[in-house]
Parts: structure tokens; sequence; C-alpha cells
């Protein structure tokens, strides 16, 4: 089996606390891979560590069998950080420009991709407005098409959907599950919600910098005997304390 | 390609941003023109008030430019009514002379000029002539300037200063701003999770605000040259490259410096420690009177060495070759704090 991304033995603390403890993770090419678990467990640490933007303390990451941190590989990686990152003065579309050029694309593949990504997040009528005009939800729009620009092989997308309305989600699912299917995409999704969870292939719950039990939706609903996601999510953490 | 790109944005977002550039272009000439003002004001005669002096002190007294009234009683309160800049009476025939002395500098310069008619009064008499004194006094020494002339105000020897502080006072502000806006609205993590390398960022930063800094240079040098008719004796092109270095230095500076702020208040508080304290070495204060342990503080200030520079160019009409030495120090500066920033960026990414 083909992996993407190889966790190995991964610790972090920052001061005292201790973000991750030791976590042993594999995920195969072609997975959609959520990352579950309540606020300030570990979620976004782990994240940043894959993307190469946070050094782990010990163990080693791989990506795509290179080991990060890893400027070349940055280019297969498109990231979506939890906060909004963008360049309020502008338009939208001159963020993505900016970002675009960031990346090794020539004028073309440029255009394609800006039209592409903006068509995704269905902003296109919106890219002449300036970012500061946009909403909370246009925000995270953007971000998720900046995440797209360069057509990277990884997508690794912190907590995407927060303050996007059900349609909009839904449609940003539809969209993640078909990159998958016919691009043979890699995606790291971080979430609070459920349903989104069970979309995914592999699930992830962690917890205090531990992951607490990991499989498919499925498996999880029948190891803990219960039929919706959200009593996972609390059987897990209970079994824990 | 990735460093044209971030020039580029910079470029954008300052366009975008009138106030900053009002402020970057602008807020340098008004205060240059306020203080071009304020040192160039006409000086006012002093008002002295006499009272029991002959007339022919009085004569004497009215030739050095001295407003003088008479008066037929003494008093402090008649200085402070009638405000006076000083009162000179024959008491017992001693002259006294009381200044107000609320500004020591006018009091200095009254009392000086009073002695100097007493002196003149007591040598004519030696003379014991009743006219012709007035004649051999005028012009008899014949002064001359190494640098400047009998016109050359406070203002000429400070302004070479003034418009090297400003250039880095406002390039340090900015650019440091400019990049703390970028870490704290999390674009400059965001841009690590792309290709770029630590040094592409800091070479774009260099250049994408040294735009700006060139344009404000340019402009401040031509307007107090031009428009404030400032003393020019070297090459305009030297006072140019100079001021580019220091600008160099101030952005260098303001950019590492906004590692370690967290909002543009915590910016702001540099102010006071890292611009302020090179005031005073600049060279408006004298440094030669200063301690050994503050002339070697201000040694390693930037602003101390560009305002040698400038003043050696502009006022005295020094070449290339005689300020290469503090030319050289300006890159040293420069160059250590480029290192330090890209350093600093590992905080975000190690590579």
């Amino acid at each position: 089996m083909n992996y993407s991304i190889a966790i190995n033995q991964v610790s972090k603390s920052f001061g005292k606390k201790v973000v991750l403890n030791q976590i042993d993770l594999t995920i195969e090419e072609g997975q959609i891979y959520g990352f579950i678990g309540p606020s300030g467990a570990g979620k976004t640490t782990l994240v940043k560590m894959i993307v190469g933007m946070d050094t782990t303390d010990t163990g080693t990451i791989h990506v795509l069998n290179k080991k990060m941190p890893n400027l070349g590989l940055l280019q297969a990686i498109g990231y979506m950080a939890q906060s909004d990152a963008l360049y309020s003065e502008l338009t939208g579309m001159e963020n993505l420009k900016f970002f675009a050029s960031l990346y090794k694309l020539n004028k073309t593949e440029i255009k394609e991709r800006i039209s592409y990504a903006a068509d995704l997040v269905h902003l296109t009528n919106e890219l002449n407005k300036r970012v500061k005009a946009y909403s909370g939800g246009m925000k995270r729009r953007l971000s998720l098409a900046i995440a797209l620009i360069q057509n990277p092989k990884i997508l690794i997308l912190d907590e995407p959907t927060v303050g996007i309305d059900p349609e909009l989600r839904l449609s940003i699912w539809n969209e993640l599950l078909r990159l998958k299917n016919e691009e043979g995409k890699t995606i790291i999704v971080t979430t609070h919600v459920m349903d989104e969870a069970e979309r995914c292939d592999f699930v992830a719950m962690i917890r205090d910098g531990v992951i607490l039990t990991r499989g498919t939706p499925k498996e999880l609903k029948e190891q803990y005997q219960v039929d919706n996601f959200d009593e996972v999510f609390l059987k897990a953490g209970r079994n824990d304390s | 390609m990735r460093t044209v790109a971030v020039i580029k944005r910079i470029c954008q977002e300052m366009l975008r941003d009138k106030r900053t550039l009002a402020l970057l272009f602008v807020a340098p000439l008004i205060i240059l023109t306020l203080m071009y003002f304020l040192f160039n004001g006409n000086t006012v005669d002093p008002k002295l008030g006499v009272v029991n002096i002959d007339n022919n002190l009085v004569k004497i007294l009215e030739e050095t430019k001295i407003n003088v009234k008479h008066y037929d009683q003494a008093g402090r309160e008649l200085i402070v009514e009638e405000e006076l800049d000083g009162l000179l009476e024959l008491k017992d025939e001693k002259l006294v002379l009381t200044l107000q002395n609320s500004d020591p500098s006018i009091a200095k310069a009254l009392q000086m000029k009073v002695n100097q008619s007493v002196s003149f009064q007591a040598q004519s008499k030696v003379l014991n002539s009743n006219a012709a004194p007035l004649a051999i006094q005028k012009n008899d020494i014949d002064t001359q300037y190494v640098y400047g002339n009998s016109e050359t105000s406070f203002f000429d020897v400070l302004s070479p200063v003034l418009v090297g502080f400003f250039v880095f006072f406002f390039v340090f502000l900015i650019s440091g701003i400019g990049l703390l806006k970028e870490r704290t609205t999390g674009t400059l993590e965001r841009l690590m999770s792309t290709p770029i390398r630590r040094g592409e960022i800091v070479t774009a930063y260099l250049v994408g605000f040294g735009i700006f800094a060139v344009i404000q240079t340019v402009i401040v040098v031509l307007f107090s040259i031009n428009v404030l008719d400032m003393v020019l004796v070297g090459s305009v092109w030297h006072v140019i490259l100079i001021n580019l270095l220091l600008a160099l230095v101030a952005l260098s500076l303001g950019t590492l410096l906004s590692t370690f702020a967290a909002s543009e208040f915590q910016m702001v508080q540099f102010i006071p420690i890292a611009v302020i304290p090179q005031v005073f070495f600049a060279g408006i204060f004298p440094l030669e009177g200063m301690a050994n342990w503050l002339q070697s503080i201000g040694k390693i200030m930037p602003i101390y060495y560009a305002a040698d520079a400038l003043k050696g160019v502009m006022y005295k009409g020094l070449g290339l070759k005689d300020i290469s030495g503090d030319l050289f120090v300006l890159v040293v500066f420069a160059t250590f704090f480029i290192i330090l920033n890209i350093f600093a960026l590992k905080k975000y990414r190690r590579l």
C-alpha cells in the first residue's frame, strides 16, 4: 500500500504542556482522513507538523516518502489554516493571484486554477471585492480556494467548514469526495462536526495529545455500539477519563 | 519570482492605504517645514529698562540693538509688569543689572551686550574723546568662517540631522508595522506553508518597503534643499545615498523589532527605546563634552554615523571619500539586521 503520510512516534510539548504524545499514524493515498476531537486536543499542532510549519520534538513525519520539513514538498501540499490568513486590503482575485504566484505555475495554469477554485467555492462574482468587505463564510471559502490553487496532491484543511452554510458545506464536501475519487487526492480534515466525520474514510479521535481510537466511521460505531457519531465522540471521551 | 510576487503585493497593499502613504510622504515635510520656521524666526531685540544711566552709555547700548526704555524708578515688579528682559540702574555709583531670566539664552545674550557696552564706554572715557570711538570700534575684527557664513543659523547645522532622522523614523515605523500586520493576521504563517524561502520574504520586504523609502527619501531631500533652502555644499547624490543606506538600516531594524512585538501598540513602544535615544547622539547635542561611556553608546547608534556623514556633505561639503567610513558602518548595520531577520523567521519554519 502507498502511504501518503507516515507519522512515527511524534511528540511535542510547549513548555511543560505536552501537546502531542507519541502519535503513530499512517494515511494511505486517496483517502479522506478526519481528525476529530475537542479544541486544544492537538489537532492543529499535528496538522502544522505535517505541513512542516512546526517541528517535532521527537519522532518523524514522512510525506510522500520524504521527511518533513521539506521545502520542495510544499508544492504538493495545499493547506487551509484555521484562521483566515488573507490580505484584507486586496481583492479576492489579488489574493488568489498572489498565492498562485508563490507556486510553480505558468500564466495559463494560474488563470485556469483561479477560475476553477473560485467557481468551486462560488466566489467567481465576488472576486473583485476587497476581502475586508467579505463575510466570514466568504473568507473561509476564499481560504479553501487558495488551498486548492496549486492543484496539490495532498490537501490539509483545518476546520474548513466553520461559518459556512449547510448548502455550501454539502457542495464543498461533494467536491472533496470528487477530488478524492477522480483525482486520487489525499485529504486531511480536522473538524468538530460529526456528520462530516462520518463522510471520512478513516477517522482518528484525538484528545489531550493522544489518539484515543481510530478506524472507519462504521467500525467506530460498532465498537461503541451506538448509531450516531456524536455518541462515539462522547463515549470515547468517557472511557478515557 | 516569489520575491517579485511578494514585492508586488506589498506595493498593492501600500497603495490602498492612503493614510499610511500620507504619513510616509507628507508628514516629514510638514514637520521639517515647522522646524524651519521655528528655528529661522527673527530674533527680537531684547528690552532693557534703564534708570539713572548716562546718555552716552544709552547711546552705546542702542547701537548694539538693545531696545532701551527709560524709567524713573527701579524694581523687580517693574521688570515683570513691563515685560522687560533686564533692568540696568546706577546705584551708589555702581551699575546693577537685573535680568528677568525666564529664558536663559536671552538673558545671557543681554548680559553680554551690556558688559560689552559698559567696557566700551570705559575705553572711550580713557581715550577721552566724545564722538570718535564709535567709528573706531566698527569692523576692527574681520571674521572668517571655515564652514557656513555669518548668516548661518542653527537650523542649517541641524537640518542634515533632521532629514536623516525623519527618514529613519518613518521607515522604521511603517516597515515594522507592515511586517507585524502580516504576523498578527496569520498571513506570515500562511506564507510559510508555501514553498517560499525565509530569505525571499526578507528580501521582498526590504525591496517592497525599500521602494517607498527611496521615494520618501528623495522627496524629503529635494523638499529640504529646494523649498526650505537648506544649505547644501556637497553633492545631492551623496545626500540621497546616505539617506538610502539609513533607510535600509531603519527597514531591517523595524522588521527585526516587529518580531518581538505582539501588537501595533507594542511596536510603538519600541520608539522610546530604539528611536528617541538615537536623537541624542545624532549631533544635535555636542558629543565632545559627553562622558566617555556615553560617547561609546553613541557609537552603536546608526543615526550617529548617518548624521555625521550628512553634516559632512550638506554643511561642510565633504566628498564620498571623506564619508566612506560612515557609509561602511551603515552597511554593516544593515547587513547585521538583515541576517538577524532571516534567523528571526525561524520561529515560523526551520527551512
